[in-house]
């Protein structure tokens, strides 16, 4: 595949994603800037019926979406694989009171990764997830993104469970070094 | 030593400018409570708020989750934009989440309040001196994190202004108020976060 078949193809996956969750009525995105998640964070930017976050930690993510939350409305925390660790105690907060929590991951740290710093928390994700009542579901493959956003928003939303989608480096491409 | 006594003694030694009374000064500053949707940081301004509420089912108050107070007002505030939100949090949370304020100046939502309370003291764990004691000013990081509206009250003389600033509505507002360590008021509070979000969604989506 040439490079821009490859951006092209990427870029045709997150709009299919954020169109997806705007159809789920989702109107708070919170981040912490991430190239992997830069056309979900460009869309929220330009859309007028959204509100666009820019935190400064992860853990203010959590907070946000519980508060949305108690007032009815729907949120999304787009973050890195390093941002989860941000996150532990304030899931405490998602856990104990059982909110929705949904949060799309961008992974590094394992597919190919060239950057060693990145392992430590990446190959953590998922144990750390799970042990605050996080349930993560992988995505590898572009066609895998919606329906597994799909899936995530129905037990997050009608479930009340906390869910995290994992968009995995071999989905997302190792960044090069 | 009983949290009571260790109150006395803190509030023996702090600096001149502590010398409010939280338990009048917070519900003077705030007035008619049902005006607002509260958010109460934990430990302290958990019991102001459970007290000054009757545990309502317009307060959600932490008993955890430290730092949380302040971006659960944002994403509630942003939800509901026709109603005012006020959070309340101690110096302690606030100081632990020193970054949202800058996240909540970004967003600048009108109908967001934040009240400091400020002992100079982490009450909850038995009074040990917090950096707001020792030179560290909030309102100073408030104004510099971008939020416009912002005020100091330390003297019975500034509780209008703090008041007439909380409910003002054009900006997002931040009061800081420095009280004496004295123990919050004596009162249940309600520590199943699960039903207490159920009561405060059930309250405010379902009966309009």
């Amino acid at each position: 595949m040439d490079p821009k078949t490859e951006i092209a193809g990427h870029a045709r996956w997150q709009d299919d994603l954020y169109d997806e969750l705007r159809r789920n009525g989702i109107t708070q995105f919170a981040y912490v800037p991430d190239a992997g998640h830069s056309v979900l964070i460009a869309r929220s930017l330009s859309d007028r019926d959204v509100h666009s976050i820019r935190l400064t930690t992860e853990e203010e993510g959590v907070a946000l979406l519980a508060g949305a939350d108690l007032g009815g409305g729907r949120g999304v925390l787009l973050m890195q694989s390093s941002g989860v660790g941000n996150c532990i105690n304030m899931l405490s907060l998602t856990k104990g009171s059982r909110f929705p929590f949904l949060t799309l991951v961008s992974m590094r740290g394992e597919f190919g990764e060239g950057n060693p710093w990145q392992f430590a928390m990446g190959q953590a994700v998922e144990p750390v997830l799970s042990a605050m009542g996080v349930i993560c579901l992988r995505a590898e493959r572009p066609e895998d993104v919606v329906p597994t956003t799909r899936a995530a928003i129905t037990m997050v939303f009608q479930s009340s469970q906390a869910v995290a989608v994992l968009l995995t480096q071999k989905l997302i491409g190792a960044k090069k070094f | 030593m009983e949290t009571g006594s260790k109150a006395k003694a803190a509030a023996k030694v702090t600096a001149p400018q502590f010398v409010l009374d939280r338990c009048a000064a917070v519900p003077a500053l705030i007035g008619r409570q049902q005006d607002f949707l509260h958010i109460a940081g934990l430990a302290g301004t958990a019991y102001d708020i459970a007290a000054l509420t009757d545990n309502g089912t317009n307060c959600y108050a932490l008993a955890g989750a430290m730092g949380a107070a302040c971006m659960m007002g944002l994403g509630l505030a942003l939800a509901r934009p026709e109603r005012r939100v006020l959070v309340t949090t101690g110096d302690g949370e606030l100081l632990m989440s020193l970054g949202s304020l800058a996240a909540i100046a970004v967003m600048n939502p009108p109908n967001l309040s934040i009240l400091c309370v400020d002992n100079g003291h982490y009450g909850e764990t038995g009074y040990q001196v917090s950096h707001t004691s020792l030179g560290v000013d909030l309102e100073a990081i408030a104004q510099g994190s971008g939020i416009k509206l912002t005020r100091t009250v330390s003297t019975e003389t500034d509780i209008a202004e703090g008041a007439r600033i909380l409910r003002q509505g054009n900006a997002t507002a931040f009061v800081l108020l420095r009280v004496k360590p004295t123990d919050p008021p004596k009162t249940r509070l309600n520590l199943d976060g699960a039903a207490c979000r159920e009561v405060f969604r059930a309250s405010l989506l379902h009966s309009a």
